[in-house]
């Protein structure tokens, strides 16, 4: 499994971005391994403002079905439109082509409360 | 009760799941492998080519003696004196209740002795409940322990196996079975029986041959691309089938009649609640199990609720998922009899919104 350096993970899961005053987030390789073949991913919240933490959307795989929680407070300004027909690149993909929003922070040192690659290994117990 | 990994029963074969890299996830008590590469693509493998599923948490008892029939007649719905040697029967047993205690084949080796097999988190239910029945002294052994059963599945089953043992496998016919030397190992059942609806067969063998045999399979079915299956992918192949799995499909509370498994309940002799399920025959159900596909766009999941266009819950889903085979969302659902009719609109309420679909002939996958 990868965890790009460059990135920040939370809790949950999602990996974050950072773009000046943008977030792109996805779920990182570990989520999509343990979710299975992503079948759906319904995100209907564009142009929301939504609190860290609160559900951004949901991702069907073939056996179970999980939500997306924001990783950081703010307006989501984009959402990956090719996920609609290609939902399977979140397990192909998931730090490029598997991103699924864009999120205009309003609090960019929450990023700071995230964590780096090697301290999210250690969450989910894979040797760094 | 959630039991702890080192609480869970292991097969022979755990090891090599591990080894081959298999999500592995607890199942009925048991320690089982839900996906290797992924289950589309192990889906696909079945349905086109060959796979492997180690399925020996299934149970098989033995039945032995004069009036085994008789036992097996009057605790099972479907008429085992149909039973020749070496066929195959599917069959359930109905408790009291009007519900099913489980669903299970029937296999006969002789006139005397038979073998059921049961799913894992109802052996010692279906034990006990066919001991209760148990006057006449029918020798019972559960042999689940030490069986090991492998589920060898698809279009190229037949040319793999049929490497290993001079049994008849090209021409035996779904529903039965020999018992011979397969891989250098004897007493070996095959039995030309599945839950996939891709064709194959089920190996049942000693635990102690398990490794050898797997290892021998896949030697013989390298050329045909064969590869180890999950749990994962049997359950999304059965379903698109519009096979029952019980605990989902059918449970304690839910009547074969009402299941569609009408076919398997025999009004030819007295068995389990057998008046009570007439009269449902002939009288009716008040819900039908059927089959849908969504239209719009989202995933059924066990145990959503059904309503129809002006909002009235009308059933419940008991199974659903993304039909890797067709491609799109399809489930089963305990309807109310109205509804159980082709192209009838029903609607899923995923997330708060009311997703429709409608109910559609099963099984959903023809070849």
């Amino acid at each position: 499994m990868n965890f790009p350096e460059n990135l920040k993970y939370s809790k949950d899961h999602e990996w974050v971005r950072v773009e000046g005053n943008h977030a792109i987030v996805g779920i990182t390789d570990f989520a999509q391994s343990e979710l299975g073949d992503i079948v759906y991913v319904e995100i209907e919240t564009e142009g929301e403002s939504l609190e860290k933490e609160a559900v951004f959307g949901t991702v069907e795989a073939v056996k179970t079905v999980s939500d997306l929680f924001m990783p950081v407070s703010g307006k989501v300004i984009a959402v990956n439109a090719d996920l609609t027909t290609k939902p399977e690149s979140v397990n192909k993909d998931p730090y490029q082509g598997g991103w699924m929003v864009k999120v205009e922070m309003t609090d960019p040192s929450q990023v700071n409360q995230l964590m780096n690659a090697a301290d999210y290994m250690k969450l989910i117990g894979v040797g760094a | 009760m959630e039991l702890t990994e080192n609480q869970l029963k292991l097969t022979a074969l755990t090891d090599i799941h591990s080894q081959l890299g298999a999500k592995m996830v607890p199942f009925a008590g048991y320690l089982m492998p839900v996906s290797y590469e992924g289950i589309n693509a192990e889906h696909e493998t079945v349905r086109n080519g060959v796979g492997v599923f180690d399925v020996s948490h299934m149970g098989e008892f033995i039945l032995k003696g004069q009036d085994a029939l008789d036992l097996i007649q009057r605790v099972t719905s479907n008429d085992a004196s149909k039973l020749i040697d070496k066929k195959v029967q599917y069959s359930c047993l109905p408790n009291d209740k009007g519900g099913i205690v489980d669903d299970l084949l029937v296999y006969r080796i002789d006139e005397k002795t038979y073998m059921l097999v049961v799913n894992a988190s109802n052996i010692d239910k279906d034990w006990d409940w066919i001991q209760k029945y148990n006057t006449k002294g029918v020798e019972m052994h559960n042999i689940s322990d030490k069986t090991s059963l492998l589920a060898v599945q698809g279009p190229k089953a037949v040319d793999v196996l049929q490497q290993l043992t001079d049994m008849d496998l090209r021409n035996m016919e779904y529903y039965t079975f020999d018992k011979g030397k397969f891989a250098g190992i004897d007493n070996v059942l095959v039995s030309a029986t599945g839950y996939t609806g891709a064709g194959g067969f089920e190996v049942y063998f000693e635990n102690k041959d398990a490794e050898h045999i797997w290892n021998k399979i896949f030697e013989a079915g390298k050329a045909y691309g064969i590869k180890p299956i999950g749990l994962g992918a049997r359950d999304t192949l059965r379903l698109e089938m519009g096979f029952c799995l019980y605990g989902n499909d059918i449970d304690d509370t839910t009547s074969p009649i009402e299941a569609g498994l009408g076919w398997i309940t025999k009004f030819t002799k007295e068995f389990t609640n057998s008046a009570a399920l007439k009269a449902q025959k002939e009288n009716g159900v008040n819900r039908k199990l059927v089959g849908f596909e969504m239209i719009d766009r989202g995933i059924p999941r066990h145990d959503y609720e059904v309503k129809n266009a002006t909002g009235d819950v009308i059933g419940k889903v008991t199974s659903g998922t993304q039909s890797p085979s067709l491609q799109k969302a399809i489930g089963m659902a305990y309807v109310k009899p109205e509804y159980a009719r082709e192209g009838a609109e029903i609607f899923i309420p995923v997330r708060d919104k009311a997703l429709k679909a409608k109910v559609v002939k099963i099984p959903f996958y023809k070849k």
